[in-house]
């Protein structure tokens, strides 16, 4: 059989891989802090003795978009959203360090803050906890302070301070649950110079328009790759036609 | 083909999110109704090249390829923020200025918390809600009683017949929760206590951070029509998008079979 027809093969099979990420990020319009991932396509010449004539093309991922989201305001003051670049840190169900770029946090039963997808925000030492209160607010550097439960507005206190990291963007990459870690294994230290926004949340960066532009190339270069496997499928039948005695 | 079951959940979760919506905007003028909001997170994601493998001894690759699976909702998160007080002047209706939550006796013996402050008599001359389900501590308003006050910390007074000084008939108390977002709710403007909602820390009104009772007021719902309008519009387009994926991934199936 033509190794022309295994060429077209993969490349069909990539694209049909690439779809579902467009898909995935398509259905992560809405998730908030929602990082769109990125692929790009890799040329995979096959070595050997021989000319080499085949190419075949291997989907890569390239981790994800590092760009700014739109920032929603929403008016709740435990709702964050980091301004610029940089993470915010909280503790992932399996106990390790994790990131993410905006929450909508709440404070559980035991008075420590967490995310509303239930992991704990972690502060300076561990995870941030706030005293019962009547008002609470989070500062631009990520500093909680809190009206302490039956008390006036001029016992304001500092109780946590949100541990808000700016490590290179290189070093980070999407766990399969969907955290953001650092590649080291290691907790970052904190950057002061992270900016958070309070009252917000920062939508997912996926571009609607990119994303259907993207899937309509996927579709149109997968009919291509069919088309080539079709024309080595002839190729094969006038082959075997010329060989044929009638 | 995967991206048509990726393209699926993305569809499920915007129905979702537009069933919140819809329940925001039915309950706009239910009193002390707390809007939803609905939280997204993203489905596992399949290693399909490990990120850091090693490509040579000395070398790894700095990213792999990791697919996603879609998106589900994990919560439906209650914003306990203050809706408007409308005045009603009805002496039994009370509305909470901040924080703080009546406890309701419920038939079968549990507590529920409620913002609804629209409170009626009973044939025993108790303060119940418009369902009849008792107000704790329990309240008994003589029978006689020319006019009842109730106080901004909760002390529900009553004039008596031939009597011109007030005399005290019970107390308010509200109820505070660590968390208010963790608490249950149960229909009939109705919540419920649990774990991640923490004990209820039962007060007197306007002390200990607690809301003041406000006589003759009702809270309305915090729900803001344009927020939920704007929701509804980037629901539905999401949904289309979604959509579209499903399409496309369809076609390229159809293309794929009748093509080979």
């Amino acid at each position: 059989m033509d190794r022309l027809l295994y060429v077209a093969m993969t490349g069909a099979k990539q694209l049909m891989q690439a779809q579902s990420l467009v898909a995935h990020n398509l259905a992560n319009i809405s998730t908030t802090g929602f990082r769109a991932d990125l692929a790009r396509f890799e040329a995979a010449p096959i070595e050997g003795p021989g000319y080499p004539s085949r190419i075949n093309t291997v989907a890569a991922g390239v981790g994800f978009d590092h760009s700014q989201g739109p920032l929603v305001q929403t008016g709740s003051p435990l709702d964050v959203a980091v301004e610029g670049p940089g993470w915010l840190a909280v503790q992932a169900k399996d106990g390790t360090e994790a990131y993410t770029r905006s929450a909508s946090l709440n404070v559980n039963a035991l008075g420590l803050l967490q995310t509303d997808r239930g992991e704990l925000v972690l502060g300076d030492n561990g995870p941030a906890a706030v005293p019962p209160n009547t008002s609470v607010s989070i500062a631009k550097d990520g500093t909680i302070s809190i009206v302490p439960q039956g008390q006036g507005p001029e016992t304001l206190a500092q109780v946590a301070r949100i541990k808000l990291v700016n490590p290179d963007p290189s070093t980070l990459e999407k766990r399969p649950d969907g955290l953001v870690r650092s590649t080291t294994g290691k907790p970052v230290e904190a950057d002061a110079k992270v900016q958070l926004a309070s009252g917000a949340v920062e939508n997912s960066n996926v571009s609607a328009a990119g994303m259907m532009t993207d899937m309509i190339e996927y579709a149109r270069q997968f009919e291509i790759a069919v088309r080539m496997m079709h024309v080595a499928d002839d190729n094969a039948t006038r082959a075997s036609s010329l060989a044929s005695m009638s | 083909m995967e991206s048509l079951w990726v393209a699926k959940t993305g569809l499920e979760a915007q129905q979702t999110r537009l069933s919140v919506i819809s329940q925001n905007l039915a309950n706009i003028n239910t009193t002390g109704y707390k809007r939803g909001r609905a939280i997204f997170e993203d489905l596992l994601y399949q290693n399909v090249t490990q990120p850091g493998g090693l490509t040579s001894q000395q070398t790894n690759a700095p990213t792999g390829l990791n697919l996603g699976t879609g998106v589900r909702m994990v919560a439906t998160d209650k914003q306990f923020s203050q809706g408007n007080l409308v005045e009603t002047n009805n002496p039994l209706d009370m509305a909470i200025e901040g924080r703080g939550f009546f406890q309701i006796l419920m038939p079968d013996g549990t507590q529920a918390y409620t913002r609804d402050g629209t409170f009626q008599i009973n044939e025993q001359g108790q303060v119940v809600t418009s369902h009849g389900y008792q107000l704790q501590p329990s309240v008994t308003i003589p029978n006689s009683a020319q006019s009842v006050t109730v106080g901004v910390d909760g002390v529900v007074s009553a004039v008596l017949p031939g009597q011109s000084s007030p005399v005290q008939v019970g107390t308010v108390q509200l109820n505070d929760f660590v968390n208010p977002a963790g608490l249950q709710a149960r229909g009939e403007n109705l919540y419920l206590e649990t774990v991640s909602s923490g004990p209820p820390q039962a007060g007197t009104p306007g002390l200990n951070g607690l809301g003041k009772v406000d006589q003759g007021s009702l809270e309305t719902s915090n729900v803001n029509v344009v927020e939920e309008l704007v929701s509804m519009i980037e629901t539905q387009r999401a949904y289309e998008m979604n959509s579209r994926a499903i399409e496309t991934s369809d076609q390229m199936l159809q293309h794929l079979t009748n093509s080979l």
